[in-house]
C-alpha cells in the first residue's frame, strides 16, 4: 500500500533535479545530499546567505540551546543521548539540513504519552537559544495507542538552530502540537517536523511563526494505517525584513486518510517575505483520500513579497476529495466600509478585520492563555506598522 | 429638530480602474426629523446608489452637490465621522466580516457613536433586549458579523443596529427585500419603535409598497433615471402599486 515516497528509500545519485515530490528521497547520510546552491526547486525561495551555515557547515555545534519541559501526570519526559534506539525510526531526513541536524545533535528530548492515557493539561517543551554559533536539536513526541495529549513546543531567544521533530501518533491516538516560533528578531531556524499518523489516529498541528530573522519549517505527514487524519493549521505574521517559509508535505500513502492544510499569514513592512509551499501526494493504489489545502496572505503594506505554491499530485482515480486554494490580497475595503459606516474609526476597523482574519484560526487552539498571547503578539506586530 | 438635505447630488459608480458611469443626475430632497419619506422606483433607477453615495461607499464617487445634516456637509466627513454625526444606513446587502463577533462589533460601534464605552453589563442587557424585540436568537451575538446569516437574519441585524445606535437620520435601503410576511412585520415594528422613541428622520428606499402598510410614510417620491421624478403623499404609493413604474421608465427615454 505504501507509495515510494519520502522516508522509505535511500537517496539515489541520479544527478537530475526531482520533478515530482515522489522523487524526493531520504537519507541519514549528510553526504547523500549536495550542498544547496539556491537554484534547486526546494531552495530557490530561501536566502541561503542568511542561514549562517546551517546548510553547508561541517555539523560541529558551536552554539547551544536549553530545553525546558513541563509535563502533567501520565506523560514522561526524558533527555536521552544519541544512542537511544527510539530515535530516528519514524523518518528519513529529506534534505541536507535535516540530515546534518540529525548527525550533529548531542541530546534529544523524548516525550511519551502512555497507551490509553488521556491528559488534558498541555505538555510544554521550550527551546531557548542564548549563544552564538550553530545549535542542533532533536525532539521525539510519541502518543502511544489510544492516548490523547496536547504539546506546546516553543522556540524563543536568539540562536542559529536546526532540528528534527518526530511526531509518532500511534493507532487511535490523538495528538495536538502547537509549535510556536517566538524567537528574538535575530534568530535563524530551519526545522523539519516529521509526523507518522497511525490507523484511525489524529494529528492536529498549529504552526505559529512570529519571530526570527529567518524561519524555515517543513512539516510532513505520512500515514501508517487507514483512517488517519491530519490537520495542519498555520499562522504567520511576517514583519519588515523577516523571512518566514513553511513547506508542508502530506503523503496520503494509506487509504481513507484525511488531511486539511490551512495556512494564513499577514505581511507588513519593507522586505517582509513569506513562502508557503503545500505539497499533497495521493498515493498509487489508495482509496477514499480526502484532502484540502489552503493558503491565504493578507498584504498590509507595500514592499512585501509572497510566494504561495500549492502542489497536488494524484496517482489514483479513487479519491474522495482533493482541492487547493491560494489567495493573496489587501484588506477588503468593503469590510472596512461596513465597520466605519457604524462609526468605528478607520484604524480600529482595520484592527478588527485583521484580528477577525486570524481569530478564526486562533480560536481553534484550546488553550485560552495561549490564544490570548498569540493574539496580543499579532497586535503588537500590527502596531509597529500603523 | 434635525434637517437633512440633499442638494443637486450627482454621483458615479466606479466600475473599474478607468471605467465609471454617472447614476445620480441631480437629486434634491429635504427631510425633517420625525418624517418618513419613501423613495420608490424601478430597478436600476439609482435608489441604492443614492444610499451608498451618501454613506461614502468606496465604489461610488460624488461628483457634484451636497448632503447637509443640520447644515453640515457630510460629504466632507470620513465614513465613520458621518455615522458619529448621526447618520445611519441599513444596507440592502449587509457585509459579512469573518471572525469579528457580532457582540464585539456592536460594542465597538456603540462606543464610537456614543463617545464612551457603555458599561459591559448594561450594554449586554440592552443588546439582549433589542435582539429579543427583533426575534433574534441570542446565539447570534457570538457569531461573526453577518457571517453565514440568511438574507432575513442580516436585515434583522441592520435594524438591531438602528435601535442601538439611535441615529438622527436613517436611510433604509430595501430593508423589506427578501423578507417573508412574519419577518417583515418584526422588522417594521423595530423601525416603528425607533421612530416613536427618537424622532428619527427616515428615508425608506423600496421597490414595493407592501412595507408601507407597516411603516407609515409621510411623503412618497418616485425615483427614475437618477433623480426624483415625482413627489406626493402616501396615495402615490398606491397608484404605483396598481399602475407600475412604466410611465416613469418610458418618460424621456
Amino acid at each position: 500500500m505504501a507509495s515510494p515516497n519520502t522516508g522509505v528509500k535511500e537517496h539515489s545519485h541520479g544527478g537530475d533535479l526531482p520533478i515530482s515530490r515522489l522523487d524526493t528521497h531520504g537519507s541519514f547520510d549528510v553526504a547523500a545530499f549536495p550542498v544547496p546552491t539556491g537554484r534547486e526547486e526546494e531552495w530557490r525561495f530561501t536566502p541561503l546567505r542568511r542561514l549562517r551555515g546551517l546548510h553547508d557547515s561541517d555539523g560541529a555545534a558551536t552554539g547551544a540551546v536549553t530545553v525546558e519541559t513541563q509535563a502533567p501526570e501520565g506523560v514522561s519526559v526524558e533527555t536521552v543521548g544519541r544512542d537511544d534506539t527510539r530515535l530516528g525510526r519514524s523518518f528519513l531526513p529529506n534534505d541536507r539540513v535535516s540530515a546534518l541536524a540529525y548527525s550533529a545533535f548531542s541530546e534529544a528530548t523524548v516525550v511519551t504519552v502512555a497507551k490509553d492515557t488521556e491528559v488534558s493539561e498541555p505538555v510544554h517543551v521550550k527551546v531557548t537559544g542564548n549563544s552564538e554559533g550553530e545549535a542542533y536539536g532533536h525532539i521525539l513526541l510519541r502518543a502511544e495507542s489510544h492516548s490523547s495529549a496536547t504539546v506546546v513546543l516553543e522556540y524563543a531567544g536568539s540562536a542559529t538552530y536546526s532540528d528534527n521533530v518526530e511526531y509518532v501518533v500511534e493507532d487511535g491516538a490523538r495528538l495536538t502540537v502547537i509549535s510556536l516560533q517566538d524567537w528574538e528578531r535575530d534568530a535563524v531556524q530551519v526545522s523539519h517536523q516529521y509526523a507518522k499518523v497511525g490507523k484511525d489516529a489524529k494529528l492536529t498541528n498549529f504552526m505559529i511563526t512570529l519571530g526570527g530573522d529567518l524561519v524555515r519549517i517543513s512539516p510532513s505527514v505520512r500515514y501508517a494505517g487507514r483512517g488517519g487524519d491530519a490537520e495542519l493549521h498555520g499562522l504567520y505574521f511576517t514583519g519588515a525584513g523577516q523571512h518566514h517559509e513553511h513547506r508542508s508535505l502530506v503523503d496520503h500513502d494509506a487509504s481513507n486518510s484525511r488531511s486539511r492544510v490551512e495556512y494564513k499569514g499577514a505581511l507588513s513592512g519593507e522586505d517582509a517575505h513569506a513562502v508557503w509551499i503545500g505539497d499533497v501526494i495521493i498515493g498509487e493504489g489508495t482509496q477514499g483520500t480526502d484532502s484540502y489545502e489552503y493558503n491565504r496572505n493578507l498584504v498590509l503594506t507595500d514592499g512585501t513579497r509572497v510566494d504561495s505554491v500549492p502542489n497536488l499530485e494524484i496517482f489514483t482515480g479513487e479519491v474522495e476529495g482533493a482541492g487547493h486554494a491560494s489567495a493573496s490580497g489587501k484588506l477588503d475595503d468593503i469590510h472596512l466600509f461596513y465597520l466605519q459606516s457604524r462609526g468605528i474609526p478607520a484604524d480600529e476597523a482595520r484592527r478588527l478585520v485583521i484580528r477577525g482574519y486570524f481569530a478564526e484560526l486562533i480560536n481553534r487552539i484550546e488553550i485560552p492563555d495561549l490564544r490570548e498571547r498569540i493574539m496580543d503578539e499579532v497586535e503588537e506586530k500590527l502596531a509597529l506598522h500603523e | 429638530m434635525t434637517k437633512f438635505e440633499i442638494r443637486g447630488l450627482r454621483a458615479d459608480v466606479l466600475i473599474g480602474a478607468e471605467d465609471r458611469e454617472e447614476i445620480l443626475k441631480g437629486v434634491d430632497l429635504t427631510i425633517d426629523s420625525g418624517e418618513t419619506h419613501a423613495i420608490m422606483g424601478p430597478n436600476g433607477s439609482g435608489k441604492s446608489t443614492l444610499a451608498y453615495a451618501i454613506a461614502g461607499h468606496p465604489r461610488y464617487e460624488v461628483t457634484d452637490g451636497e448632503v447637509l445634516l443640520d447644515g453640515e456637509n457630510v460629504l466632507e466627513m470620513s465614513v465613520d465621522e458621518r455615522a458619529r454625526a448621526g447618520m445611519f444606513l441599513a444596507m440592502q446587502y449587509p457585509v459579512e466580516v469573518p471572525g469579528v463577533s457580532m457582540s464585539n462589533f456592536l460594542r465597538s460601534s456603540v462606543t464610537a457613536v456614543r463617545g464612551e464605552a457603555p458599561k459591559l453589563r448594561t450594554f449586554s442587557k440592552e443588546m439582549q433586549n433589542a435582539m429579543k424585540g427583533l426575534s433574534i436568537d441570542p446565539a447570534f451575538a457570538s457569531r461573526g458579523v453577518n457571517e453565514g446569516f440568511s438574507g432575513g437574519e442580516k436585515k434583522r441585524h441592520e435594524i438591531l443596529q438602528l435601535e442601538l445606535l439611535r441615529p438622527k437620520f436613517a436611510i433604509l435601503d430595501e430593508t423589506d427585500s427578501g423578507l417573508d410576511v412574519d419577518a417583515l412585520k418584526v422588522v417594521s415594528e423595530g423601525i416603528n419603535r425607533v421612530k416613536a422613541e427618537t424622532n428619527v428622520g427616515v428615508l425608506l428606499i423600496t421597490h414595493y409598497s407592501r412595507i408601507l402598510n407597516h411603516v407609515k410614510a409621510d411623503h412618497v417620491h418616485v425615483f427614475a433615471k437618477g433623480r426624483v421624478a415625482e413627489s406626493g403623499g402616501p396615495e402615490l404609493a398606491d397608484a404605483l402599486e396598481s399602475e407600475g413604474y412604466e410611465r416613469f421608465v418610458k418618460a424621456g427615454a
